[in-house]
């Protein structure tokens, strides 16, 4: 069999990163598809993402990460719509880590599908073409005769053959051209489009899924992992002797800090994913090493590590608005003159966010087996992870540990929960540096307040806002100061405005600058970054101008976006205002804007524009005399394209909701002298089941190209339970969590 | 270390381990049945949730020595005629995303409709209240009980889900 070597480099384009979440492009030659689809004749595989059985089975191998977006489901429904398979007929694997056949396998910035939808409907529809030519040859008929449909070819006289019965034939086909293959009428889908239940989800429900953090491998030992509470504090010490006595405790050492890790990750994070250094315990099974761990006495070298305090950070972001104006980033002339005109009403907002964990439901972990080469067998490591781009860790191991890549094996696990978090492959370094000290395979988790600790923070930051509106109360002048925060000079993930913002491209008469404070709190991707903070603040403050201007919110934002138009015509990634306003209208509609409500009841409106969708949200909320506020229901309506998996988008959606609400409402990190204050569920909260909204989803399926839904229905909802809270009490709330404003969710 | 005989899912096992370990790590370090899952280990997260004696418990706060009486996990709560009745609706309602806290949603819904097989939304909220989802599918949580309630006393032979209807 002839294989393909390819270097990987060559399927990933980096495209722009901008900050605002991964922007992925892969390009996987045509050439290498062809290529690849012939090495498998023969083998039963019609190709790499697809097998049929002579029973009917058809398997089907899904590449990306699953964290609980639902990618597992949806990839392969687009291969079995254009194969013209019966859903039923098909089982999902999770595809070996192989960027030689699948590319990049990886799963962030929502950018799975509209990467991986043209490749998956050739998949399908080159599956398609072999099994029609199979059915052509067998029955002595046309090609143009026959369809595939229900997971058969069937000709024009009713005659049809079974995938089960075409499969071994089908594989000796020739692999069709991938430039010529012709593509379904999406009219006549009847998988894309349907609501399809997860593929895991009986595995799920019986306990049966595995998890990273549920790997066993023969001989494996269980592995702890403490830091210095500051980041950057170096291990000198610690009480080596007392800990070794305790029960179920093999080993314990201290690992010393390695940068190396840092450069072998998504050019986005590079410098981000250092081992940093600790002490390490191994022993018998998790508990054993929680329990040495709660026992460690470290003597740390603080004398390099983080002092941020958020107190003082809070101090700073209010003199840099007062004093300093910062870059700028854009500047249209007018704005300056509309300020100083009396005529006009003036505005002027500081808003501020709080920096928020993860808080992945499954603690970080990574299980790792190093095996020690002799003589002509080399060094090699066994890994599992659960990680949204689990082949990273191939570079780790060999920057860190002079493993070649070649000599890793990973196996990308299910993940409980990422948003961002298992972008970065910290813990991955810290398993394969336990494993290769110890030389035995190690699964190490990570505490609830390890991972609270040591997590990539989503950035706080802070935004002064000025406007002025005319005596018509049309908008004359946007004046935006971001106030963010940089590490190493270099803005951290999230932080700042990003290209595509609403200010920054519809408005005629806008000023941007920005400011950045250092940083040595490690940040990260965190669910639609940068996004769901400014549209917090570009929000709300629509909002309040168009209270200042007297008029109706709907009425002042669909102003705002002006005549219908392409921001940048025919990017995605750009806002198109005429996609934005027909959003906006279904919203109002669906949700009765203006309507009749109870005292203490009010809604609020809001509108955001990321990862290619076009999403706006109508909360509405009751608040009682003591400032506890219920969420009643949010109404949303999404603009993502062709919805592929209905109850996945769904899901999406109403997660997004909930959780956008459950941080909003009580979720913040806060820092003093370096340390992290909040250490687990019981000072960093998550929403519970009882303050749930019920969440009504319309989606409009535009010819927008198909895009992921993991991240854009976030950003538009804490604005929408602000403006709501204010148009029932009259009280604005600039910051968040609510919680620290004097108003508890229920 | 300290022997000690547990029943779970109606077998009798012997372990021998410190008396402090959590039922939690029993489960899932030495008896590698690893559907309950680790949170928090603070019993604010409901992850590790199973039954003893039919009520729900946190495992990750519950010393091998303290428990006292037959345990039921996730793995053992589908009976010989199939699935649980729950285990049915949350495939139907498509309810997981991630699926990482579901055993313990499910174990707690469990509890709940042993004693209450016609549960109005409090008393899901109530019952469901120690059960955090970090991805948000409580809506579908609380649909998936609902429809388990429906048929919870009829006797049903579920066996494995469709996935007709899935969703909403």
């Amino acid at each position: 069999m002839k294989t393909t070597q390819m270097n990987r480099r060559n399927f990933l384009k980096v495209s722009a990163l901008t900050g605002g979440g991964l922007m992925l492009e892969m390009t996987l030659p045509s050439a290498l598809v062809a290529q690849e689809l012939g090495t498998l004749i023969g083998s039963k595989e019609l190709n790499v993402y697809v097998q049929i059985a002579s029973d009917g089975t058809i398997t089907i191998y899904s590449a990306n990460a699953e964290m609980g977006q639902g990618i597992k489901t949806s990839l392969p429904m687009i291969i079995a719509e254009e194969m013209g398979a019966k859903w039923e007929d098909v089982v999902v694997l999770q595809a070996p880590i192989d960027s030689s056949k699948f590319g990049l396998q990886g799963a962030g910035g929502s950018t799975t599908i509209p990467r991986s939808f043209d490749l998956m409907r050739k998949m399908g529809a080159s599956a398609r073409e072999m099994l029609v030519g199979a059915a052509s040859e067998s029955m002595e008929v046309k090609r143009q005769d026959l369809q595939a449909i229900d997971s058969r070819v069937v000709h024009i006289s009713g005659e049809s053959l079974s995938f089960g019965e075409l499969a071994a034939l089908a594989v000796r086909q020739p692999v069709p051209d991938p430039e010529n293959l012709s593509f379904k009428d999406p009219r006549s889908y009847t998988i894309i489009g349907t609501s399809v239940g997860s593929v895991d989800n009986l595995v799920i429900a019986t306990g049966k899924s595995q998890f990273g953090i549920d790997v066993d491998v023969p001989d494996m030992k269980y592995a702890s992992y403490t830091r210095s509470p500051r980041v950057g504090g170096i291990a000198l010490s610690f009480n080596e002797v007392q800990i070794k006595k305790l029960p179920g405790v093999r080993d314990a050492f201290i690992v010393e800090p390695d940068d190396s890790a840092g450069e072998a990750t998504m050019s986005f994070l590079k410098g981000l994913a250092v081992l940093r250094g600790g002490v390490a315990i191994v022993g018998d099974d998790t508990w054993s090493v929680f329990n040495a761990k709660s026992k460690l006495v470290v003597k740390w070298d603080n004398s390099g590590a983080s002092d941020d305090d958020w107190a003082e950070m809070i101090v700073e972001g209010k003199r840099i608005a007062k004093q300093e104006q910062g870059e700028i980033r854009l500047d249209n002339t007018s704005v300056d003159a509309a300020l100083a005109n009396s005529d006009n009403r003036t505005i002027e907002s500081f808003y501020q966010f709080p920096y928020v964990a993860h808080v992945c439901m499954e603690p970080m972990n990574c299980t790792a087996s190093y095996r020690k080469g002799s003589g002509a067998e080399p060094d090699a490591m066994d890994i599992w992870v659960p990680s949204q781009f689990p082949a990273q860790v191939k570079e780790i191991a060999e920057n860190m540990l002079g493993i070649k890549q070649e000599n890793v094996n990973v196996t990308g696990t299910r993940m409980g929960g990422g948003f961002g978090r298992r972008a970065v492959h910290d813990f991955a370094a810290e398993a394969m540096a336990i494993s290769h000290r110890v030389g035995l395979p190690i699964k190490l988790t990570w505490t609830r307040t390890d991972d609270i600790h040591n997590d990539f923070f989503r950035a706080g930051g802070f935004e002064n806002m000025k406007a002025a509106v005319d005596t018509n109360g049309k908008l004359q002048a946007w004046d935006q100061h971001y106030i963010g925060f940089a590490h190493k000079g270099k803005p951290v993930i999230g932080s700042g405005l990003q290209g595509n913002e609403l200010s920054m491209t519809a408005l005629s008469n806008a000023r941007i600058t920005q400011s950045m404070m250092p940083v040595n709190t490690p940040c990260g991707a965190w669910r639609a970054p940068g996004s769901n903070t400014n549209a917090f603040v570009e929000q709300s403050f629509i909002h309040e101008l168009s209270h200042l201007a007297g008029r109706d919110h709907l009425e002042f934002l669909l102003e705002m976006m002006g005549e219908r138009r392409w921001i940048s015509e025919g990017n995605v990634n750009s806002l198109n205002t005429g996609r934005a306003i027909d959003v906006i209208k279904l919203a109002a509609q669906k949700a009765d804007w203006g309507k009749t409500m109870p005292k203490g009841s009010a809604q609020g409106l809001s509108f955001y524009f990321c990862h290619a969708a076009h999403v706006a949200e109508i909360a509405e909320v009751s608040v009682d005399a003591n400032q506890n506020f219920r969420v009643d229901k949010v109404t949303v309506v999404v603009d993502v394209g062709p919805i592929i998996n209905l109850s996945g988008a769904m899901s999406q959606v109403q997660g997004s909701v909930i959780d956008g609400l459950s941080t909003m409402a009580m979720q913040q990190i806060t820092m003093k002298r370096g340390v992290i204050q909040q250490d687990n569920f019981d000072s960093y909260p998550v929403m519970r089941i009882a303050a749930t909204p019920e969440v009504d989803v319309h989606f409009i399926q535009s010819d927008n190209k198909p895009t992921g839904l993991g991240e854009p229905a976030l950003p538009p909802l804490a604005p929408a339970v602000t403006n709501a809270i204010f148009a029932a009490t009259g009280v604005r709330i600039r910051s968040m969590p609510l919680s620290d404003e004097g108003f508890n969710l229920v | 270390m300290s022997k000690y005989t547990l029943e779970i899912n109606g077998n009798k096992t012997e372990v021998d381990v410190s008396p402090e370990m959590p039922l939690l790590w029993v489960l899932r370090d030495k008896l590698k049945l690893t559907g309950t899952k680790f949170g928090c280990g603070i019993a604010q997260c409901g992850a590790c949730t199973v039954h003893i004696n039919g009520v729900a418990m946190r495992s990750c706060v519950l010393p091998v020595s303290a428990v006292s009486g037959p345990v039921t996990t996730i793995e053992g709560l589908a009976g010989d005629a199939g699935l649980h009745p729950l285990q049915t609706a949350w495939i139907e309602h498509d309810v997981p995303q991630c699926g990482y806290c579901q055993a313990g949603q499910i174990m707690s819904a469990a509890a709940l409709l042993s004693n209450n097989a016609q549960p109005n939304d409090d008393d899901i909220d109530a019952a469901m209240a120690g059960n955090y989802c970090r991805c948000g599918t409580y809506i579908r949580v609380r649909k998936a009980i609902h429809s388990a309630a429906l048929f919870y006393n009829a006797d049903t032979s579920a066996g494995q889900g469709t996935v007709e209807g899935v969703g909403e």
